[in-house]
């Protein structure tokens, strides 16, 4: 429930972007949001509605790529997602496996107009 | 009017990595061991700080960061154990950060052995939050339930020791520790587990024998 601390910070990069490239609106936000983030994207979504107004990119759309979890597995080699909440390699069963993908919390790409 | 597209990937929590790692950087190469306690509220975190306040009197100094949405109650509890404690109230946030740590650093004692931070009841959020602690443990108490790990994996997927706390209340409740644990351990293979009765003591040497061993490791590593 930190989702609009995390879209405050959205907001710095925004900022920052918009103003490096002299921009007169910000038309989308791209972010990527692994599933093992800990943050709901509805609630992204709504706290971005919330934060958007009176700013640059108060017309903007946000657009949210979830990332599955994907597990690598240092005694096979193998590397696989896994949606069943199993932290345990797919092809080996192991479970020293890492966790790969997941965790992000990214703005990935910003659409601009200048 | 141009269109451009951006690419940014910039990562939102890179400013806590950074002010975590800082503080990590600060507290080793003072000797000092840091542990998060992260759990949800009421599983008896404070009351855990209690007992190992005075399984550690006259052997360890501590001292401990406290966070919570409101009130100093938790830290004048940790006082009255005769150890330092700082209240941080975060007005309705869910979790401490790294920064809110870095603030108060500076008036931790330079004498000081294991500084804990107990996190804000939450065992959601502060798991995805370093605090550039050496350790992490999670909390489960009995009457929350065993079958807590797999729905909260994050919270036990970052955690280096599992505490099952409570256990004087075991005889009354379906709780099984053996099934917590296990289940905790097929999300983190390798976590530690500790079952302690905070109020009557039991279990409660085995986490501080932990602690010290953890901390002994952390100096004899500070050539």
């Amino acid at each position: 429930m930190h989702e609009l601390s995390l879209i405050a910070s959205v907001f710095d990069v925004l900022e920052e972007k918009a103003r490096e490239h002299g921009a007169t609106r910000v038309t989308a936000v791209v972010l990527k949001v692994g599933v093992m983030a800990g943050v709901v994207p509805d609630l992204l979504e709504s706290a971005f509605d919330i934060y958007k107004k009176g700013t640059l990119a108060q017309t903007a759309r946000l657009e949210i790529v979830v990332v599955p979890t994907k597990l690598r597995c240092p005694d096979c080699g193998g590397e696989a997602v896994r949606e069943d909440g199993d932290f345990s390699c797919a092809g080996c069963g192991s479970r020293k496996v890492e966790i790969v993908e997941g965790r992000e919390l990214v703005v990935e790409r910003i659409e601009l107009e200048t | 009017m141009t269109k451009k597209t951006i690419s940014v990937a910039r990562e939102l929590l890179a400013s806590n990595r950074q002010a975590a790692s800082a503080i990590r950087a600060e507290l080793r190469a003072r000797g000092i061991l840091c542990v998060n306690l992260l759990s949800s509220p009421g599983s008896g975190k404070t009351t855990l700080l209690e007992a190992l306040a005075d399984r550690f009197r006259d052997r360890f100094r501590m001292a401990v960061i406290e966070g919570d949405i409101e009130t100093e109650r938790d830290a004048e509890r940790i006082r009255a154990k005769g150890v330092p404690a700082w209240q941080i109230t975060t007005g309705g946030a869910c979790h401490l950060e790294a920064r809110m740590i870095g603030k108060v650093l500076g008036d931790v004692p330079e004498a000081i052995d294991l500084l804990f931070i107990e996190n804000v009841g939450n065992l959601v959020c502060p798991a995805s939050y370093d605090l550039g602690e050496d350790l992490r443990l999670v909390l489960l108490s009995s009457p929350e339930g065993d079958d807590k790990p797999a729905k909260y994996p994050q919270a036990f997927l970052s955690a280096d020791a599992l505490v099952l706390t409570k256990a004087d209340l075991l005889p009354y409740l379906p709780f099984d520790p053996a099934r917590a644990a296990a289940e905790a351990l097929s999300i983190k293979p390798g976590l530690k587990v500790f079952t302690v009765s905070a109020l009557r003591g039991d279990g409660v040497d085995g986490l501080a024998g932990y602690l010290v061993e953890a901390l002994e490791r952390l100096r004899s590593g500070r050539a």
